[in-house]
This record gives structure tokens, sequence and C-alpha cells, in this order.
């Protein structure tokens, strides 16, 4: 694969910051709550056991920290053609300020807030931040999530 | 359950109880289903070696997962997650074990919030550290509770 030396221009910058995903909602299943917390492993009861989470600080079963993730599509499109097949992810920040309960309705919106481009070993990588705001029913920001993605 | 873990026990420079994963193939497949992240470079071979990996890869959201619950294993029920960052700047392969570790770098207050910052990583069977991050918990105070 033949990767050119340099690929994002300033204004190809400018146009891509602050694209927005279309937004998602999801209403938070008990099933998709337990199904989430077997894969990763955790079998935390306030994840897994209704009736022990009745007894724990939320009340309810709630979902794990990373539990958001399985909402999808909220990945803004580039208002650009990208030349790279291949996409790694680099790494996310959450921070979390309201719990997700189960019977939750969470709206995922993502934003980019930043794309960059370096080369390494892998030829010419293009680093794409992406800000997803997780909003609840009661129009609380349950977490953020900033996550960026390489694509190379 | 673990004994719930209170802000006055804990101090500065004190380790976190690890997490010891083992991921299998199977593992993977169950997340790519649970999460919706069906990348082949996480369940099938040839894919993941024509894009020049060894084989397949470990999820990183899967890795952040573990860091995930090693954090709420230690803070949770009465305490909470507040913040949970890493990069996965080296990858995890699957069937070896992969290793949650953390240590507590700050203790303070704020507001009426008793808060915990910790590095934390995970580590690959050579010792070496896949990814590196930062959390932060709340954790219940025996002094507030008293008042």
């Amino acid at each position: 694969m033949s990767t050119p030396a340099s690929f994002l221009t300033d204004e190809m910058r400018e146009q891509a910051i602050g694209t927005e995903s279309q937004p998602v909602t999801i209403v938070v299943e008990k099933g998709a709550i337990v199904n989430f917390a077997q894969a990763i492993g955790d079998a935390n009861p306030i994840f897994n056991d209704e009736i022990l989470a009745r007894k724990s600080q939320s009340g309810t079963l709630i979902a794990p920290p990373t539990f958001l993730r399985s909402i999808r599509a909220v990945q803004p499109e580039i208002p650009f053609e990208m030349p790279f097949e291949r996409l790694l992810d680099a790494g996310s920040d959450w921070d979390y300020f309201e719990p997700v309960r189960v019977g939750d309705q969470i709206t995922a919106v993502g934003r980019i807030i930043d794309i960059s481009e370096r080369s390494g070993r892998i030829g010419l990588m293009i680093f794409i931040k992406t800000l997803i705001t997780y909003s609840n029913q009661f129009n609380e920001v349950a977490a953020n999530q900033t996550n960026t993605l390489i694509r190379y | 359950m673990t004994v719930q873990v209170y802000w006055e026990d804990v101090a500065e420079g004190m380790k976190l109880p690890s997490l010891v994963k083992n991921v299998t193939t199977r593992q993977l497949v169950q997340y790519a289903g649970a999460s919706g992240d069906f990348y082949e470079i996480h369940y099938d071979k040839d894919f993941a070696q024509e894009t020049g990996l060894s084989g397949v890869i470990v999820h990183g959201a899967l890795k952040s997962a573990f860091l995930g619950q090693m954090m709420t294993d230690w803070a949770e029920p009465l305490g909470a997650l507040k913040r949970l960052s890493c990069q996965y700047r080296g990858m995890d392969y699957p069937n070896q074990p992969i290793t949650a570790k953390g240590t507590v770098t700050r203790k303070y207050q704020e507001g009426e919030q008793y808060l915990v910052d910790c590095t934390i990583w995970l580590e690959n069977p050579e010792g070496e550290s896949t990814t590196p991050g930062t959390a932060t918990v709340m954790l219940p105070s025996r002094i507030a509770n008293a008042k």
C-alpha cells in the first residue's frame, strides 16, 4: 500500500472539525446490560442481578462503564474522501455523570473535535478525535466519551 | 463481593487489587456481538494477518472494559467511577493473561465528594504496559457518614 507523505490540509481540518453524527437513541434493555457484562467477563451483581442490584446505591440494574460503546453509528461522517481502509482504536477518555439504568433512553451524538496526521511505522496515520455525548431521558448528560480513531 | 473500601482506608501510593483476564477467541466473538463492533481483525485470523498483524487482537474497548471493571470492583457498590481514560499503545492477543493494575496517585475532596485518582494500566505476559491510563473514583467516607 502506498501512502502519501501528507494528506490533510488546513481546509480539510476546518471542514471536519465540528461535524456531528446523526443522534442515535436506544432504550437500555436488561438483556443488553447482562449480555454486555457477560461478554466483558464482569460478574458484579450491580450489572448482572436485578434482585441484588435493588439493594445497591442505584436501586436498579446499571450498565458497566463502557456499555455505552454498544450504541453504534456515533462516528460523524468525514466530509471528504478518505483513502484509508484500515482502522485502529487509539483510546478513550470517559467522564461519568449519571449512572445508566435499565429502561433509560439514551441519545448519543458524536462531534469531531480534532483531526490530525502523523507518520509512523505503519505509514501515514490520520487521528480523528470525536466527543460522544450520551444524554438520558431527563436531558442529563450521563457520560462523555472522547474517542481517538486512527485511519491508515 | 469484596469488602467496601472507604476513602479513609486509601493512601497515596497504594496498589489497587489487580484483575487477571484470559481472553479467548470465543470471548472476542461474544464481545463483538455485545458491543456491535464486528471489525474482522478481532476474529478473522486471515484478515488480521493481511492487515499486518500477527493474529487477531483484543478490542481496545474490551481492554478499557477490563480497566473499568478493576475500578468498579474496587469502588462499588457505595462508590462510583467518575473518569476512565486509557490509550491502546500496544496490541493484546487472546489466549494469554492480561493483567489490570493500578496505583493511587491522589486523594482529595471536591465539594461533597471524596475522590481518588489512580494510574492504571494493562500488562501483557512479558510485564509490558500495553494500555496506560488514569481513573478517578468517588468513594464513600466514614467521616461524612458519621456527620
